[in-house]
């Protein structure tokens, strides 16, 4: 191996140095202009009164029933679609079954439905004007216009962010370690706790957070199911959008700061974690 | 849950730590000069005790459905306008509430296009009381639920509508368009924004505004209307968003709005920005408020959301509503120069069309006057 001497490193593109200039001006360019500049104007204008603006938008009891609504969401949705998504995921890889390409066209559904579709499709099922809608009404159980109709919302339209990750890398990965494990004795859990999961535990990371990350933004379906009552049901993206029109921008865009610090935060997070683990993630293949 | 146990060396010579399995608490053999190491439990039940409270105040504060709480809960289902106002009426009704020896209640607001917002409460939403921009969306609720009664317009004074409001023009500083009145809204290029008359009360009185003057002046109201509305690059869903495409986006020569909701936009968004048009001819909009029988839960809900609808119709809440740009019919508390600021001006109403019964499914009904010029 000592006989290999390095020299300089030779470049593989063979592009001129301008058009590589070009090019990454360019992308950077349009990073500044498309992502950076319109974040940067929700920072200035949620801090167009100082800090003071800012908190007092935050201490409003409208926003922080807002915020706590978002989390409380996030925390009830995340889960149950990391676990739905796995189990999805874990079906299609690892098994041949009929009807399985239907099932990934099913999965997939909540990405070509407009999330506006998804609200009304709750409000047609749950609502006064269907039959089950006016049972549960009846026995005084509210779905749509409250808390699990909002979440049953956020629930369809986040569906497909865990699986969507995990299936391709599951196939991938093939099952011959879990069949590896289950001759030697493992149980299936045991299979399941100690080959699958730390396989495809970076894809499973990745996504939990774009799921979080929508389920905290929703807007569309969460608006339509939401009934728009201040302090109950309006969620961060629902209440921005109200304070807004109410020509209270420093509370609108305090709020707009907030849900994309909670984003940023997600992504701080998984960049965190990705360089904390960099050697494990260069040994399992994808992100 | 597993709590990390710092192990003090010279702490060990003298007393022995025994841990139990799992997140137990860690027990310890109190030797006699143990007594000074004993200051490390509180601070771990502190935390432990501060983690409980966050705990019990998410649960609490959650919307998560709230065990058995007693507080009466009214909510206002009401239109796009009316949002001010009603954040200033809540508080003002709740401090006379309170005054009257009652007990505080819950008063939650709902805001959106009014026919929007009669859709939500046919499909359940419940509405304690409805505050709309016009009687035919109420209408529609009492006739699709049957939880408020036929004849609601009559259980409270003036048609039930404790103040009124009329239909004017809002154009950007100087009036660069020179528009003075409806005729000049369907001149060549010119941009008007008004909501969607299926979804928006407030459209629905504009629409029938530009009706009216065309009628007085000897025009054909059809291809009139047909001509403004084809003036008319976005059809937003209620009256906020249209305000909000004019001030905050920029877009069109001239707003058609309430009254009330062209002098909020001057207040909130200063005066050096836009003016005010009166018109030659407007019409007298009568947003009415009902209770909704069919969502009562209780005896002390129907008690307060009647006092809630009543007390609308008293001298502060008449000031409150005047003072919000709204023309209430008692003056008799309110600041001179907040009456003085509304113009006279030659009002037309509802009554004159044949009242809403005939114009909703008239004009605005499914292949209705609205949806024939609307696709001409």
């Amino acid at each position: 191996m000592s006989d290999i001497v390095l020299s300089r490193p030779v470049p593989v593109t063979t592009e001129p140095q301008l058009a590589r200039a070009l090019l990454v001006g360019l992308a950077v360019l349009f990073a500044a202009l498309f992502l950076f500049a319109p974040l940067a104007t929700v920072f200035a204008e949620a801090l167009a009164e100082g800090w003071q603006g800012a908190i007092a938008a935050l201490s409003l009891p409208d926003a922080q029933a807002a915020i706590r609504m978002t989390l409380s969401i996030a925390a009830i949705a995340v889960p149950l679609n990391a676990v739905f998504g796995i189990a999805a995921a874990w079906a299609i890889a690892k098994f041949d079954f009929r009807g399985k390409a239907f099932l990934i066209t099913l999965i997939d559904l909540p990405f070509s439905v407009s999330p506006v579709v998804a609200g009304l499709m709750l409000v047609l099922l749950f609502g006064a004007n269907s039959s089950f809608g006016a049972w549960l009404m009846a026995h005084d159980i509210r779905i749509v216009f409250a808390f699990p109709g909002i979440v049953l919302a956020t629930l369809f339209v986040t569906f497909p962010f865990v699986a969507r990750e995990l299936i391709p890398v599951m196939i991938e990965q093939g099952r011959t370690e879990e069949e590896a494990a289950l001759t030697l004795g493992a149980s299936g859990w045991r299979t399941f706790f100690t080959v699958t999961l730390p396989n495809i535990r970076w894809a499973l990371l990745y996504g939990v957070l774009l799921c979080n990350a929508r389920a905290m933004g929703e807007f569309g379906a969460v608006a339509v199911v939401s009934g728009k009552i201040r302090g109950e049901t309006a969620t961060m993206p629902t209440m921005i959008e109200m304070f807004f029109n109410e020509y209270l921008s420093v509370a609108a865009f305090t709020l707009a700061a907030v849900l994309a610090m909670l984003a940023l935060l997600t992504l701080l997070l998984k960049s965190l974690l990705e360089w904390r683990h960099a050697d494990l993630l260069a040994a399992t293949r994808r992100h | 849950m597993f709590r990390p146990i710092e192990i003090d060396t010279s702490r060990c010579a003298q007393g022995a730590f025994r841990r139990r399995s799992g997140d137990g608490p860690t027990e310890r053999d109190a030797g006699p000069a143990q007594v000074a190491s004993l200051q490390a439990e509180p601070r771990t039940s502190r935390l432990t005790g501060i983690l409980r409270a966050a705990a019990i105040g998410l649960a609490v504060g959650g919307p998560l459905p709230a065990a058995a709480q007693e507080t009466v809960e009214i909510l206002n289902v009401s239109y796009d306008p009316t949002r001010e106002f009603y954040r200033a009426y809540n508080e003002l009704f709740s401090a006379w509430w309170i005054a009257q020896g009652h007990a505080p209640v819950t008063l939650r607001q709902s805001h959106g296009g009014a026919g929007a917002q009669a859709r939500a409460v046919i499909d359940g939403l419940e509405a304690t009381v409805v505050t709309l921009a016009l009687s035919a969306d109420i209408d529609q609720i009492a006739e699709r639920t049957g939880r408020i009664p036929a004849d609601w317009q009559s259980r409270l004074p003036h048609n039930s509508s404790p103040y009124t409001s009329t239909i004017v023009f809002l154009v950007r500083e100087g009036n660069p368009r020179g528009i003075k009145d409806w005729d000049d809204l369907v001149a060549d290029g010119v941009q008007v924004i008004t909501p969607n008359p299926k979804t928006s009360g407030g459209a629905r009185w504009n629409f029938l505004a530009a009706w009216a003057y065309a009628e007085r002046n000897g025009l054909d109201p059809r291809d009139f209307v047909g001509a403004l509305y084809r003036n008319v690059p976005v059809l937003d869903t209620g009256a906020r968003g249209s305000t909000t495409t004019f001030t905050q986006r920029g877009i069109g020569d001239v707003l058609l709005a309430w009254e009330n909701e062209a002098f909020l936009a001057l207040e909130s968004l200063g005066d050096d920005a836009f003016d005010i048009v009166v018109p030659s001819v407007s019409i007298l909009a009568e947003p009415p408020v009902t209770l909704v029988d069919g969502n009562i839960a209780s005896d002390a809900q129907r008690e307060v959301a009647e006092a809630y609808l009543d007390h609308l119709y008293s001298p502060e809440a008449q000031a409150l509503a005047l003072h919000h740009y709204y023309r209430a019919w008692d003056p008799s508390l309110a600041a001179p120069e907040d009456v003085a600021r509304l113009p006279d001006l030659d009002l037309v109403t509802i009554a004159d069309f044949g009242g809403w019964p005939v114009v909703q499914p008239k004009y605005f009904g499914e292949g209705g006057i609205f949806d024939q010029i609307y696709e001409d």
